[in-house]
């Protein structure tokens, strides 16, 4: 048996005791050197070590393999059997070619790295998409920041229990490089970053679902993915569309977008039905064409196909014939819609490939995508340049077909345009046009539709495919409760919104004992007769007088005379002699919102009475004083239990009186589960946007910081209320908050700014409400 | 006292292209002093039509634009101080009536609506107009007539018209024109070319055709005048349109690309 010169005198693992035995001779003196070079007794490389090298001789220069062997000499030693060496091997060569040889020190420190912690199991996956990944980047600059993005992941997500000592593999870094192709595919590197940040941010200490993350199980995964894609998103786009759709087309359409992201090998192509049009979600621009433009062409000619197309049988033509009488109507489409409006013209041309002639070889290619294409680019590019004879007539034909005539524009019509086609194909047809292989190359015009509607199909379930399968209700189906609104969450790490974080389930709040809060407002009768007094005097007098005006609507003939005898007498008069009138109307919307977590059930300082019985003796005065003043008035509760399930209930809506039924469910107000203030507070304010008064009012009742148990993170949730608080006022709507947390002041400021008041003596919490509420919209 | 009948005379015809037999029923409502309500949306002719009606009539015209704070007495009139003691002082509607001029709101429903009431005994059999303050009853001149103009376009809850008022008028609905119609307007009111003429009228449309989703008002007749003007002075047809047909209505930025948009789109 032949034996190589440095093997290793006893082989350590069992894979390597079985690569000794089998040993390989090369015959060329420098591949024995090579072979000797990388010291190596693994069969598998054994086995495809020839062609490497010959790619890697053909790739690398003489250092270059020199680094090469050395570092795959280093990968094999790695104790880590034979894969990852393997990989190396395969794919370096290729990665060299994109990035440059220089890359390989940082590629290997990172290596060392994962070597170096519990992280060893994912070398293999890094080295297997290490070319793929290189490919998608192109630079060693940009590869460096990719292998920075790995790194973090990796420190930041390999877990320790000890402290000092890493002790359990990241979950999500093998995964991660699964992934990492298609997702540099998909987005830039920064995106790439924002992705990887928010998993780790999330899902740190959470394997499984770290794992889904990065393995693009997870919805939110896939949704951040779907948000930091290059590209002009649909959603950012999407009112811009509409109001193209509605301005300069007069149509209201539904745009349902679909994803491009997660079909690699079939592409989807626009079309519409009765549903709406169907647009991909991103585009990208092309060439000068931005991608909004590309999102109006491809709507504009699905609009032409609405108002020109008419369906034709298709049952009697061949799939070639029905290709080009789809291709011939899509032109006349495209010069109706130019006739509308020139501009298109240009975006047209710059989006329609501009096929050679002559590209395609018609003895082994069937050319008929590429004769259509290039009769396509003719109709609608006068300076197309072609010399066919035979396209050139049919050019001609198609114009005169359109021209104008004595009776005006003419917009021929579909029947009239197939036949034309029909006669083309007939005119143009080759043998070759049936060869299985097919010139594609620069015939595809991907802002047109599928034409499906165009096509009538007279024998069902022969072509045509079932796209839009109906659902079926099962019998037993039945919606319980409203289906739960969604809203997102603001995660201060990041600066970002979590997409769809935090459901929202409503419902009306059970009912009790109404005359149980009856007997509450007897019990502050006297308190009652207090407030009356203030609110006679907040109630709105209609119309106020401003006297002493310098401009005003009326002359004040008392302080006019008074200001004239001040003038005879010689004294300065005053020139504030008008008056003007004011109406005084008060337009205000209140929405109380209450806290109601299990905090509430404790015992008030130095009282007898629970948190919660006080703040219903508190809301039942405060509903009290609001229904004499006759604000709209409504009053919802909330309590959560991790964002899945975060409760919103109702007590009394702004329709409704302060009546028995109202006060039914105050009484049988309960407490429970945990604080999501800020998705509460979201869903509380879209009933108060709803609202047309002139003035919203929120007020929050709480006993305490916005907290819910599945956040590690105490600033979470409150930064998110803040950014609730935020996007309220953005919205015209004033947020106040009752705290009834002595502790309050370290952070009710930081949500609320100075739009708050913490009430110490929660005793007094009856009394103060309504006094509080009155002074707020005096 | 007489104010100057004259100054308030319209001595140009104004140009004014018929919709329909709004003429013809103008004349007969003001052969019986009927009260003229003119309803429709912001620039589409309804002050000119009222010019050109008290031209065609050789009736003086007392042109008032209402605004929320105008109160009832600057339309009915007001004391003023004097060296030696007040004076009163009429208001436009008082010399309206007065002299026998036809007294024109223009956007009647800016004002608040209690100070509208003032105009009732007017408009209906007593035609009288009390002045209170000064303790005079006011008969209307027999050439006297009322018009009012107002915008059911932009309809909020606090802007409207109590039926009281509305139930006072005889009405008009003005629309923007038709795409032709409007054209030859452009045209002749301008001189610009018709070519160039309908595509203006085709960026209006776009426009209109957003009222309501984020337009309050769609491009106005008016504005295409303005844009016209502008480009027969040699300004670029794209700046033009921009300056006089986008940049006024909106500042919503999906809205004004959209109709950038369509101004490319058209004049390419």
């Amino acid at each position: 048996m032949p034996r190589l010169p440095d093997e290793p005198p006893f082989p350590q693992t069992e894979e390597e005791r079985e690569a000794a035995m089998t040993g390989t001779e090369y015959q060329h003196p420098l591949m024995k050197a090579y072979w000797a070079q990388l010291d190596t007794g693994f069969k598998p490389i054994a086995d495809v070590f020839e062609d490497v090298m010959a790619e890697a001789l053909a790739i690398l220069t003489r250092e270059g393999l020199d680094a090469y062997l050395e570092a795959a000499r280093v990968i094999g030693k790695l104790g880590r059997g034979v894969e990852p060496m393997l990989a190396f091997m395969e794919e370096w060569p290729t990665t060299a070619r994109a990035l440059g040889e220089s890359a390989l020190p940082e590629v290997m420190a990172l290596i060392q790295r994962m070597q170096k912690s519990p992280n060893g199991k994912a070398i293999t996956p890094f080295l297997q998409t290490l070319a793929p990944v290189a490919r998608k980047l192109h630079s060693q600059e940009r590869m460096g920041r990719y292998l920075d993005i790995a790194l973090d992941l990796m420190e930041r997500t390999t877990g320790s229990i000890h402290g000092h000592h890493t002790t359990f593999p990241s979950p999500g870094l093998p995964d991660f490089f699964d992934q990492a192709p298609f997702l540099l595919g998909q987005l830039s590197v920064a995106g790439l970053r924002n992705w990887v940040e928010y998993g780790i941010r999330n899902y740190r200490t959470h394997p499984e679902r770290q794992r889904d993350y990065f393995s693009l199980q997870s919805a939110d995964s896939r949704a951040i993915l779907q948000r930091e894609r290059h590209g002009t998103l649909f959603m950012d786009v999407e009112r811009k569309l509409d109001l193209y759709l509605r301005g300069l087309w007069q149509e209201a359409e539904q745009l349902v977008p679909y994803s491009t992201a997660f079909d690699e090998l079939r592409k989807p192509v626009p079309y519409y039905d009765k549903l709406g049009m169907r647009i991909p979600d991103v585009y990208d621009d092309a060439g000068t064409i931005s991608g909004l433009d590309r999102y109006r062409v491809t709507l504009a000619h699905m609009v032409g196909h609405r108002r020109w197309t008419e369906a034709q049988i298709a049952d009697n033509w061949s799939p070639f014939q029905r290709m080009a009488v789809e291709f011939f109507e899509d032109c006349r489409i495209e010069i109706l819609l130019c006739r509308e409006y020139p501009g298109l013209r240009r975006i047209f041309l710059a989006l329609h490939p501009k096929p050679v002639e002559g590209a395609c070889d018609e003895e082994t290619t069937s050319c008929l995508r590429h004769r259509m294409a290039m009769l396509s680019r003719a109709l609608l590019d006068p300076d197309h340049g072609y010399g066919d004879a035979v396209l050139l007539d049919y050019v001609r034909r198609f114009h005169a077909l359109m021209a104008p005539d004595e009776s005006g524009q003419r917009e021929s019509s579909t029947a009239e345009i197939a036949e034309l086609a029909l006669s083309y194909v007939a005119r143009t047809r080759r043998q070759s046009d049936q060869l299985a292989r097919i010139h594609f190359a620069d015939t595809v015009i991907d802002y047109r539709d599928d034409n499906r509607q165009m096509w009538k199909f007279i024998e069902e379930g022969d072509e045509e495919e079932a796209f839009d399968a109906k659902r079926k209700i099962e019998p037993g189906e039945e919606l319980k409760g409203l289906p739960p609104r969604h809203y997102p969450e603001w995660d201060y790490h990041s600066q970002t919104y979590r997409p769809d974080w935090a459901s929202v389930y409503e419902a009306l709040h059970p009912q009790g004992n109404a005359a149980d809060i009856d007997r509450l407002l007897l019990k502050h009768g006297a308190l009652a007769k207090r407030l009356k007094r203030m609110l006679d005097l907040l109630k709105p007098q209609d119309k106020v007088r401003i006297r002493y005006q310098e401009e005003g609507s009326e002359l004040d003939l008392d302080v006019a005379l008074r200001s004239l005898i001040d003038f005879k007498g010689g004294a300065t008069p005053d020139p504030r002699i008008n008056m003007s009138h004011r109406t005084n109307g008060r337009d205000i919307s209140v929405m109380l919102l209450l806290d109601l977590s299990e905090s509430l059930n404790e015992k008030a300082a130095g009282s007898d009475q629970t948190i919660l019985e006080l703040s219903q003796e508190a809301v039942s005065l405060l509903a009290w004083a609001v229904e004499q003043l006759g604000d709209p008035f409504a009053i919802a509760g909330f309590h959560s239990n991790t964002r899945h399930d975060v409760r919103y209930l109702h007590i009394k809506g702004y329709s409704e009186r302060w009546g028995d039924d109202a006060k039914a469910r105050l009484a049988a107000m309960q407490a429970g589960y945990s604080t999501r203030m800020g998705a509460a507070m979201r869903h509380a304010a879209h009933y108060l946007e709803a609202r047309p008064a002139d003035k919203k009012l929120m007020l929050i009742l709480t006993d305490g910081q916005p907290s819910d148990i599945d956040s590690n993170d105490e600033q979470l949730l409150i930064e998110d209320t803040r950014q609730a608080v935020k996007e309220l006022d953005r919205n015209g709507i004033f947020t106040y908050c009752i705290s009834l947390d002595p502790k309050a002041d370290e952070y009710v400021s930081t949500i609320f700014g100075r739009q708050y008041t913490v009430i110490d003596n929660i005793q007094r919490l009856p009394e103060k409400l309504p006094e509080l509420f009155m002074a707020l919209t005096k | 006292m007489s104010a100057d009948k004259e100054q308030y005379k319209v001595h140009q015809e104004p140009y004014y292209e018929a919709q329909g037999k709004e003429v013809a029923l103008y004349e007969a409502a003001y052969r019986n002093r009927l009260p003229v309500m003119v309803k429709g949306p912001t620039g589409c002719g309804k002050s000119r039509f009222v010019e050109y009606m008290a031209w065609k009539l050789n009736k003086p015209l007392i042109t008032v634009a209402c605004n929320e704070d105008m109160t009832a007495s600057d339309l009915v009139g007001r004391y003023l101080l004097e060296a030696n003691g007040t004076r009163w002082l009429d208001g436009p509607l008082t010399t309206a009536a007065r002299i026998g001029a036809i007294c024109y709101l223009d956007e009647i429903v800016e004002a608040r609506q209690d100070t509208t009431v003032v105009i009732h005994p007017l408009t209906d059999h007593r035609r009288t107009l009390p002045l209170d303050k000064k303790g005079e009853l006011i008969q209307a001149h027999p050439d006297f007539q009322l018009v009012i103009s107002y915008n059911p376009g932009y309809q909020s809850l606090m802007k409207d018209l109590k039926q009281s008022t509305k139930q006072r008028f005889t009405a008009f609905d003005f629309d923007y024109l038709g795409a032709g119609l409007e054209t030859t307007i452009l045209a002749k009111d301008t001189g610009l070319d018709e070519a160039a003429a309908g595509k203006l009228v085709k960026i209006a449309h776009t426009a209109r055709n957003l009222k309501g989703h984020g337009l309050d008002e769609g491009i106005s007749t008016r504005l295409l005048v303005y844009a016209a003007t502008l480009i027969k002075d040699g300004v670029d047809p794209l700046d033009a349109c921009r300056m006089a047909l986008v940049r006024p209505i909106t500042d919503d930025a999906d809205i004004r690309e959209t109709l950038d948009h369509a101004i490319d789109a058209t004049f390419a």
